[in-house]
C-alpha cells in the first residue's frame, strides 16, 4: 500500500510546521476574515499527524485503509487545507482562494466541494466526536485497523453532546478512536475558566472511562512521544489533552484570545512573517 | 368512480416500521440500527433481537445517535435510527441538518409517535412540528405513511432506493391497516387513491384514512372529492398537485402536524406558485395538544372524517 512517507526527525517537523504557519498567516491576511489564533496553535499538532502519525496518501485521499481524521472544531480549517496541501493534496496556490466564492475551501470544512482529504463538513460545534464514534463503530464492525483521530478545542468541550459521545465512545470501548483537545485555554470571549469552567478536565475524561495524556501540544517531540503511547492503549478510547498557545509562533499576539477570530491585514504579513522566522518554532 | 378500501385490521404504523427493519436486516447486512432507550416503542426491538452484532444501544443521547449514525453512514452503513420525532426532529435538529443533510448521508431516522393520537402522554410526547422543520432541510427526503403496511414498504425503499438522508414520520396508535402489501410505491410521488371533480383532499399519514371515510360521506350528499395520499412530503408532487388544483378548483390539506410548515405549507408553496384555489387546513391551529384517549383527540382537534367534511364544505363556497 502506498501511504504518505513518515517523517520523525522533530527538526524537520519544526520546519514544517513553520511552512504550514506561513500558509495559514498568508490565506488568512488573504481572506480577509477567519481565525488565525486556533489555527497557530495547532500547527504542529497538524504537522504531526500528517508527517509522522496518520497512515494516508495524498495521490489517494480516499484509500479505504486510511486513518480517518474529523475536524470538529470547522473553524481551525485554514490548519487543515494548509497542512493538506503541504502534504501534496492539492496545489499551495489554491490556498489563496479560502473563504472566497467559488473555493474549494469553504469557511469550514465541505465535503460537497469536492476538496480530497476532507472526512467531514463540519463547524456547528459538538458533533464531531459522535460521527468518530460511529465511524470508530462501523471499523470494528468490518474488523479494519485503522484508527480515528478527532480534534476539539477546549471551549467546544462547553457542548453537552460532547459528553454523550464521550460516553458511548467508552461505553464500547473504542480504543481505536483518540480525541484532540486542543487546550489553549482560551474562547471568543476569554479565558476559558471565564466564560465557563472545564477543569478538573483530566478527571472529567477519566471519570467518563477514557485514557487520559497531557501534553505540550506545541513540542514535537512531546507530541511524537504521546501519540506512541496512544497506539499502545487497549480496550478504552484514548484522549490527548495538548496544552497550546493561541497564535503560537507570532510572539506578538501569542496567548491573545482577541486573535482567535482575527486576521492580520494585509500589510501586516511580512511583520508577522519576520515575527515567525525569529521565533525559536516547536523545538524544545 | 370510487373504490372502497377495507380496513384489514387495526394496526400501529410503528409495528409496520419495526416489521420493515426487520426485513431490511435480512436483505441488507449493510443496515444497522442506533436505539435511543425507547427501542420497544419506537419498533427497532425486532430488529436488535435479531441482529444483536448490528443494533447499538447509545441511551438517552438523541444528538449523540445523529451523529454516530452519520459516522457510521461515511464508511458504508445504512444506519436507521429511531426515536420520538420530537427528539429526532427538534433535540438532534443540528446534528441532522449538519452531519446528515450537509454532508447529504445515507441515514434514515424514524420519527415515532407522530401527531395527538400518541394520546395520554400529552403535549411534551407528541410530534407536531417535526415535518415543518425536517421539511425545510437540503438533501432530505421526509415520508409520512399512511399506515402500517405503507410504513414498512416505505422503510424498504428508503433503505434500498433513495440515496441521501431520510427523515419517516409514523405514529403509536392502531389505526386501520388498508393498503395492500403489493402497492406500487414511488416515493415522490402522490399515491391517487379515490377519483373526483368537486375538490381534491390532500392528506398525510393516520388522516388519509379518515379523508377516505370523509369522500364517501360527501358522495352521499353529492359532492364528488378526489383523495390523494402524500406520503412524500418531500420532495413534494408538484405535478399531482397543480392537476387536482385545475382538474376539481379547491383543495383541504389533513394532516396530524401544525398547519403551518406541514404539508398544507407545502401544498400552498405549489399553488401559488401554479395555480391558485380556494384552500382549507385540517391540522393543529398554532397550539400545543394535550392528555386523552387518541380518538377523542383527534375528534376535539378537528381530525376526523367529520371534521374533514366540514373542511370540504366550506372550501366549496369559496371556489
Amino acid at each position: 500500500m502506498m501511504v504518505c512517507e513518515k517523517v520523525t526527525d522533530p527538526g524537520i517537523l519544526s520546519e514544517f510546521a513553520r511552512a504550514i504557519r506561513r500558509m495559514v498567516i498568508t490565506s488568512l491576511a488573504e481572506a480577509g476574515s477567519g481565525h488565525l489564533g486556533g489555527s497557530l496553535g495547532l500547527a504542529d499538532v497538524f504537522t504531526v499527524l500528517y508527517h509522522s502519525i496518520l497512515k494516508h496518501d495524498p495521490d489517494h485521499p480516499l484509500l479505504p485503509d486510511r486513518d480517518r481524521l474529523i475536524l470538529s472544531i470547522g473553524h481551525v480549517a485554514p490548519v487543515l487545507y494548509a497542512t493538506l496541501a503541504h502534504s501534496g493534496y492539492f496545489p499551495v496556490e489554491e490556498l489563496m482562494t479560502l473563504r472566497k466564492l467559488g473555493s474549494r475551501l469553504q469557511g469550514h470544512p465541505a465535503r460537497d466541494h469536492s476538496l480530497p482529504g476532507i472526512e467531514l463538513s463540519a463547524g456547528s460545534l459538538g458533533q464531531g466526536l459522535s460521527v468518530a464514534v460511529g465511524m470508530a463503530l462501523a471499523a470494528r464492525m468490518d474488523s479494519k485497523n485503522h484508527r480515528i483521530y478527532s480534534i476539539h478545542g477546549d471551549g467546544e468541550l462547553q457542548e453537552g453532546s460532547i459528553w454523550e459521545s464521550a460516553m458511548s465512545a467508552a461505553h464500547y470501548d473504542l480504543s481505536n478512536l483518540t480525541a484532540i483537545v486542543d487546550r489553549n485555554g482560551m474562547q471568543i470571549d476569554g479565558p476559558t475558566e471565564n466564560v465557563m469552567r472545564l477543569e478538573p478536565l483530566e478527571e472529567k475524561w477519566k471519570s467518563f472511562g477514557w485514557e487520559v495524556f497531557i501534553c505540550d501540544g506545541n513540542s514535537i517531540p512531546d507530541l511524537l512521544n504521546t501519540f506512541q503511547l496512544v497506539s499502545m492503549v487497549r480496550s478504552k478510547p484514548s484522549v490527548i489533552i495538548a496544552k497550546t498557545l493561541m497564535g503560537k509562533g507570532v510572539p506578538g499576539i501569542e496567548g491573545n484570545y482577541r486573535w482567535h477570530g482575527k486576521v492580520p491585514a494585509i500589510d501586516q504579513v511580512e511583520e508577522f512573517l519576520a515575527e515567525l522566522d525569529k521565533s525559536g518554532g516547536a523545538l524544545r | 368512480m370510487s373504490i372502497r378500501y377495507t380496513n384489514k385490521g387495526d394496526k400501529a404504523t410503528k409495528t409496520g416500521f419495526g416489521e420493515g427493519l426487520l426485513e431490511a436486516g435480512r436483505r441488507n447486512a449493510k443496515v444497522v440500527a442506533i436505539g435511543a432507550d425507547i427501542t420497544t416503542s419506537v419498533g427497532v426491538n425486532l430488529f436488535a433481537e435479531a441482529f444483536p452484532a448490528r443494533f447499538f444501544s447509545l441511551g438517552i443521547a438523541e444528538q449523540n445517535c445523529v451523529g454516530v449514525a452519520a459516522g457510521m453512514a461515511l464508511e458504508g452503513k445504512i444506519p436507521v435510527f429511531s426515536t420520538y420525532g420530537v427528539f429526532a426532529a427538534l433535540r438532534a435538529a443540528d446534528q441532522i441538518r449538519v452531519s446528515v443533510c450537509y454532508n447529504n448521508l445515507h441515514v434514515i431516522i424514524g420519527g415515532a409517535h407522530a401527531g395527538v393520537s400518541v394520546g395520554p402522554d400529552g403535549a411534551t410526547h407528541q410530534a407536531l412540528e417535526d415535518i415543518a422543520i425536517m421539511r425545510s432541510l437540503p438533501n432530505i427526503t421526509v415520508l409520512s405513511p399512511c399506515d402500517a403496511t405503507q410504513t414498512k414498504l416505505a422503510l424498504l425503499f428508503a433503505i434500498d432506493r433513495i440515496p441521501g438522508p431520510v427523515y419517516l414520520r409514523f405514529g403509536r396508535e392502531a389505526m386501520p391497516d388498508f393498503t395492500d402489501e403489493d402497492q406500487v410505491l414511488l416515493p415522490g410521488k402522490a399515491q391517487f387513491l379515490q377519483e373526483g371533480n368537486d375538490l381534491t383532499i390532500m392528506a398525510a399519514g393516520h388522516l388519509v384514512w379518515e379523508s377516505l371515510q370523509a369522500a364517501t360521506i360527501l358522495r352521499n350528499r353529492g359532492v364528488s372529492a378526489r383523495v390523494l395520499n402524500f406520503h412524500t412530503i418531500k420532495p413534494i408532487d408538484e405535478k399531482a398537485i397543480v392537476e387536482a388544483a385545475r382538474e376539481t378548483g379547491a383543495i383541504v390539506t389533513a394532516e396530524e402536524h401544525q398547519v403551518t410548515g406541514g404539508l398544507g405549507g407545502a401544498v400552498s408553496e405549489v399553488i401559488v406558485r401554479n395555480c391558485p384555489v380556494p384552500m382549507e387546513f385540517i391540522g393543529m391551529n398554532d397550539r400545543f395538544g394535550e392528555s386523552g384517549r387518541p380518538a377523542e383527540l383527534m375528534a376535539k382537534y378537528g381530525m376526523k372524517a367529520e371534521a374533514i367534511v366540514q373542511s370540504c364544505l366550506k372550501v366549496l363556497i369559496r371556489k
